[in-house]
């Protein structure tokens, strides 16, 4: 089901919510989002697939550019569609969101789906109270007073673990440390009890005891709500600790989507080999290497040709013909199975995971899964090459 | 906040104490002897050197400045009787002394000058948020259209036309050539409310418009930096209209660096408009300072500094509370 932005899909019969009542709550095929700008067109996110049920948690993972934080605004229909390319399809609650009228999608921000953003000091307006910028997001959704929807605000408050509730919804966002804004932002996010929750980032901002918190306090509402969240981060601490499933992006494409488990245990595509590389352990060996990506996120104007990782992948010597360079790989089932997939041309992927990287970032991991027979040294020579 | 008041308001006559020693350290000098111009006015040009040397002694300039700074600055409180040539004026407080020419004390002209020049700059600064501030919202809103382009291109010709040939071709087009508007001119509004208005509305139009013109630019750029903010982003997620995203939140904050300039620009106003009241005929504070300076009555052209100092000081004060009053993160201390 390909739609385009001019049509507004969602009134059409084959469409109604009642025959899309088994679907799950947020699906997503197809999308692509484009910008047209002086420099060209910027390829944001291309060809993007995902489903989420209720109650669920997924998240998005990739680098600064890769297309997390385009794909999920565009599910709230938050981009300028003046200055916007977008195609495909969006369904929230069987309601097709790609095409929808500006004043029909008012009524879905904030009610059906709500977002929590990264620096919750610059996405609380400095000028207007916390329990004014609360009881607005009610009020506009609801048809109560101001009285009702101030107690509302102190009420959500209160939930979300600001202590004296009552007196603090009157302070303004600058009165607030760091996390309690955050618990302001997830406040008022939820005071409608949206379906769907997407945080972008929500603890990238805040110091790391807070991220604990604040990460316990989403999951906590989670099973009080019942309510879906999309979590985009960075971090795969995060996912590991959050997520149902996990789709990675790399230069706007899905790369490897599937539950959360099945890709932090048998990842299958180098770029997530990188993350995975790149996060520090605490609890790990001391001989565990902290190994960065090299080179560069790509221009999102002129993607590379073939797989768009390739420039920065050091196993393109083991796909045969060069296919890295020419040929863009399709998200294909991973060896493991399952639900589990990933785009890249490599025959063995889960063998040169265990074989090469494991040893390289959790040796105490990898020495009971194999015992390793490649050449550690001429390994760390290269690596201090780079 | 009280205290704040108080405080910025003593800082403020500091201000002005000083700007009346210098005007009076001017005055004093000044190239030229300060008593030739009244003798001269007095004489008709035909003043004699036995004449001026009475005339100096008379006013007192044969005392020290520091004396004479001391009976000005008593004259202001208490008031005063002022030996100018032949006979002694009474001059009550406050005293900014008596004008040359008409023999009248300064502060009753200007009481009489005033209410013109604070029309006028009331109507003027009026149009200046009004049109400004919603064409430069406009701009905004369609930034990168031809409406956008159309409006700031617009407003960039309009304000690189000289002033006075502008407000003198309005002038003649509307009031002479095409009689629009009646003969302009000011007519106290206790007088006759609606002559008021219609002596005003000509020059509201060429000085509002013509001065609204950088507060396009000014806020169009402020709007559009403002409604590019992630607060606004967060609005929008919440499902609130454009139109309260717009004019609620992103209105508000573009709106703070708008009002330092309006500040600055009343105080501009009320210091007199001289193009504007010269070429209007409205015999406002502008036209009164204009006049003085061209037959060197230096006691108006000095009340007309203070008049400006004052303004100045308290239009400070006004844009400083109304930033604590748009932003709660201003602290009046």
């Amino acid at each position: 089901m390909t739609t385009t932005a001019s049509q507004d899909t969602s009134d059409r019969p084959d469409l109604s919510p009642e025959e899309r009542a088994d679907e799950p709550l947020l699906v997503v095929e197809d999308l692509t989002v484009r910008f047209p700008t002086h420099d060209g067109l910027v390829q944001a996110v291309t060809g993007l697939s995902y489903q989420l049920e209720q109650g669920s948690t997924l998240g998005i993972v990739g680098e600064s550019g890769s297309g997390k934080s385009v794909s999920s605004m565009a599910v709230l229909g938050l981009h300028d569609m003046k200055r916007t390319q977008m195609s495909g399809s969006i369904r929230l609650g069987g309601k097709e969101i790609v095409g929808m009228s500006e004043h029909r999608l008012m009524k879905i921000r904030g009610q059906e789906a709500a977002m929590i953003f990264q620096d919750p000091l610059s996405a609380l307006h400095p000028f207007f109270t916390v329990g004014k910028q609360l009881s607005e997001a009610y009020l506009v959704h609801n048809n109560v007073s101001r009285k009702a929807a101030r107690v509302r605000a102190v009420e959500m408050l209160d939930r979300v673990g600001i202590p004296q509730a009552r007196t603090r919804v009157d302070d303004y966002p600058h009165q607030f440390s760091g996390g309690m804004r955050q618990r302001v932002m997830i406040a008022m996010a939820l005071i409608n009890d949206p379906k769907l929750l997407i945080a972008d980032e929500p603890t990238t901002a805040l110091d790391v005891t807070v991220q604990a918190q604040i990460l316990d306090l989403l999951q906590e509402l989670q099973r009080d709500f019942n309510s879906a969240i999309v979590i985009i981060t960075h971090d795969l601490g995060v996912v590991a600790e959050m997520a149902d499933d996990v789709l990675v992006m790399y230069a706007g494409r899905c790369v490897e989507y599937g539950p959360g488990k099945e890709i932090l245990t048998h990842p299958e595509m180098p770029y997530t080999w990188g993350l995975l590389s790149s996060v520090p352990d605490v609890s790990a060996d001391a001989d565990a290497r902290l190994i960065p990506i090299r080179g560069n996120p790509p221009s999102l104007l002129s993607p590379p040709a073939g797989c768009a990782f390739h420039p920065r992948c050091d196993h393109t010597d083991k796909v045969p013909g060069g296919l890295c360079f020419t040929q863009l790989p399709e998200l294909t089932p991973a060896s493991t199975g399952g639900n589990h997939i990933k785009r890249c041309h490599l025959a063995n992927p889960e063998e040169i995971y265990q074989t090469e990287i494991l040893p390289e970032i959790a040796p105490d991991l990898a020495e009971v899964i194999t015992q390793g027979n490649i050449d550690e040294g001429q390994r760390e020579d290269e690596d201090e090459d780079r | 906040m009280f205290a704040y008041i108080v405080k910025r308001l003593i800082s403020g006559a500091i201000v002005v104490t000083l700007v009346s020693m210098g005007v009076f350290a001017l005055f004093w000098f000044g190239p030229r002897n300060p008593a030739l111009p009244l003798c001269n006015i007095d004489t008709s040009n035909r003043c004699r050197t036995a004449l001026l040397h009475s005339y100096e002694e008379n006013m007192g300039f044969n005392d020290s400045v520091v004396h004479q700074y001391g009976l000005w600055a008593k004259g202001v409180v208490v008031g005063r009787t002022m030996e100018l040539g032949p006979r002694p004026y009474k001059c009550h407080a406050p005293c900014l002394g008596i004008d040359y020419r008409t023999k009248i004390p300064v502060w009753d002209e200007m009481k009489q000058k005033f209410p013109a020049t604070l029309s006028l700059a009331a109507g003027a600064s009026l149009m200046y948020l009004i049109v400004g501030v919603s064409v430069g919202v406009l701009a905004a809103r369609r930034r990168g259209t031809w409406a956008d382009k159309a409006l700031v291109t617009g407003s960039l010709l309009i304000s690189s036309i000289p002033y006075y040939l502008v407000a003198l071709l309005a002038m003649l087009w509307f009031t002479i050539s095409l009689g629009l508007f009646p003969q302009t001119g000011y007519f106290p509004i206790t007088h006759n409310p609606a002559k008021w208005f219609a002596g005003l509305i000509l020059p509201w139009l060429v000085l509002g418009i013509y001065g609204s013109t950088a507060y396009t630019r000014f806020s169009r750029g402020s709007m559009v930096e403002s409604l590019g903010e992630d607060y606004i982003r967060t609005a929008k997620a919440k499902g609130l209209p454009a139109r309260t995203i717009v004019f609620k939140h992103a209105l508000r904050a573009a709106m703070v660096p708008v009002v330092t300039i309006f500040g600055l620009d009343v105080a501009t106003l009320l210091a007199g408009t001289i193009f504007t009241e010269r070429i209007f005929s409205i015999e406002g504070i502008g036209k009164w300072g204009l006049d003085a300076v061209t037959v060197k009555n230096l006691p108006v052209v000095s009340a007309t500094v203070m008049v400006a100092s004052v303004a100045v000081v308290l239009s400070n004060l006004l844009v400083d509370l109304v930033y604590s009053v748009l932003d709660p993160r201003v602290r009046l201390t």
